[in-house]
């Protein structure tokens, strides 16, 4: 049984529970999404299911159009993992997946503890969820470009009265003097921030709306709008509250 | 992206008419005590209106005793709002009345809209 499901961030509302709570939530469109690989102690190692979502250019009707949209969208090495490259006297053995999928834009790989009778080509949605499950959400949270330490590390501000200039924000002391003469390494201080990995855990899911691909979990979610985020069980699932 | 979320929201109560600032209502509100639920009933003046899908609210400003303002906000799709009753519109020329905050007495009355 896979859990888990790629999707993009779609923005924050609030719902109705049964009780009439508003109840905060960020809506996300996961899926379709098709199993890519299978991965197995004995192929790779461990255990992992590769999965790819959104399909490149469904609109397209014309098949040449859409080969050659989809040719500039993704490398021959690529094609050739989504065995979308036919076979030739010249490659006659390209890669065979147990059931076909489209061009996918994204693949994302989920680590789960067994394999087996999972197979390639498979569609996974946003059924494999329901109401209540508690989920982590993956996903790459808003850059913030060059920030300061209060920003960046929490750190407090200086005064701004008693005498004081242009040392409201000023990270203070970063270390000694001449003993020992360096600043220690991993000292907090300036710099870029955001743009990086970040897991919001135990979310519950609110919606499951399958009809539209669409799941609704509570609370907020890393990254801007349009984020491509993943969507898998909680890691650390905390006693049912 | 906004059609995916509005899939998602109530639908509007048909119980609540059409609200504009400086309307006088009575909102019936459904109160949970303890494990019953009852109506209670909050007179007062619309004095914002603020619009939004899932998010859009009103609040209702009243006069309670000894003169002590109290305004209460409420969900405008929320189910625990059951009704709203328009009793008489006002004539303001603003869509925020807050500066009824600042009145009371007769400078606090609105006229009505003719």
């Amino acid at each position: 049984m896979i859990k888990g499901i790629i999707g993009k961030k779609i923005g924050m509302t609030q719902v109705f529970d049964e009780n009439g709570a508003a109840v905060p939530v960020t809506v996300i469109q996961a899926g379709p999404c098709w199993v890519t690989q299978v991965k197995t102690p004995g192929s790779d190692g461990y255990s992992a299911i590769q999965m790819g979502y959104e399909e490149i250019a469904p609109e397209i009707t014309d098949e040449v159009e859409r080969s050659r949209k989809v040719e500039r969208r993704l490398s021959k090495p690529e094609r050739g993992h989504l065995a979308l490259l036919e076979s030739s006297d010249k490659h006659p053995n390209r890669k065979q997946l147990a059931n076909p999928v489209p061009p996918l834009r994204i693949l994302r790989e989920f680590r789960v503890d067994r394999v087996d009778g999972v197979e390639t080509g498979t569609i996974v949605t946003v059924d494999v969820f329901s109401t209540g499950d508690l989920v982590d959400v993956v996903g790459i949270s808003k850059g913030k470009g060059f920030a300061g330490t209060i920003k960046r590390h929490g750190f407090r501000r200086q005064p701004k009265t008693h005498g004081q200039s242009d040392r409201e924000r000023a990270p203070g002391s970063i270390g000694s003097t001449s003993t020992p003469g360096r600043v220690k390494k991993g000292m907090r201080m300036a710099g870029r921030m955001g743009g990086e990995r970040v897991t919001s855990q135990n979310l519950e899911v609110v919606v499951v709306d399958s009809e539209r691909n669409l799941l609704a979990v509570k609370g907020s979610v890393p990254g801007a709008k349009g984020g491509v985020v993943t969507v898998r069980p909680a890691v650390k699932q905390a006693s049912m509250r | 992206m906004d059609e995916l979320i509005k899939s998602l929201e109530a639908p509007e109560n048909p119980n609540i008419p059409e609200l504009r600032p400086g309307d006088s209502v009575k909102v019936h509100a459904l109160i949970v005590e303890g494990d019953r639920e009852r109506v209670q009933i909050f007179p007062g003046t619309v004095i914002r209106i603020k619009r939004g899908g899932n998010n859009a609210s009103f609040t209702v400003r009243r006069i309670a005793s000894h003169g002590i303002g109290v305004e209460r906000t409420f969900l405008l799709r929320s189910p625990r709002v059951e009704k709203v009753e328009v009793l008489r519109h006002a004539h303001v020329r603003r869509a925020k009345l807050y500066f009824l905050r600042g009145r009371t007495g007769r400078k606090a009355q609105l006229k009505e809209k003719r």
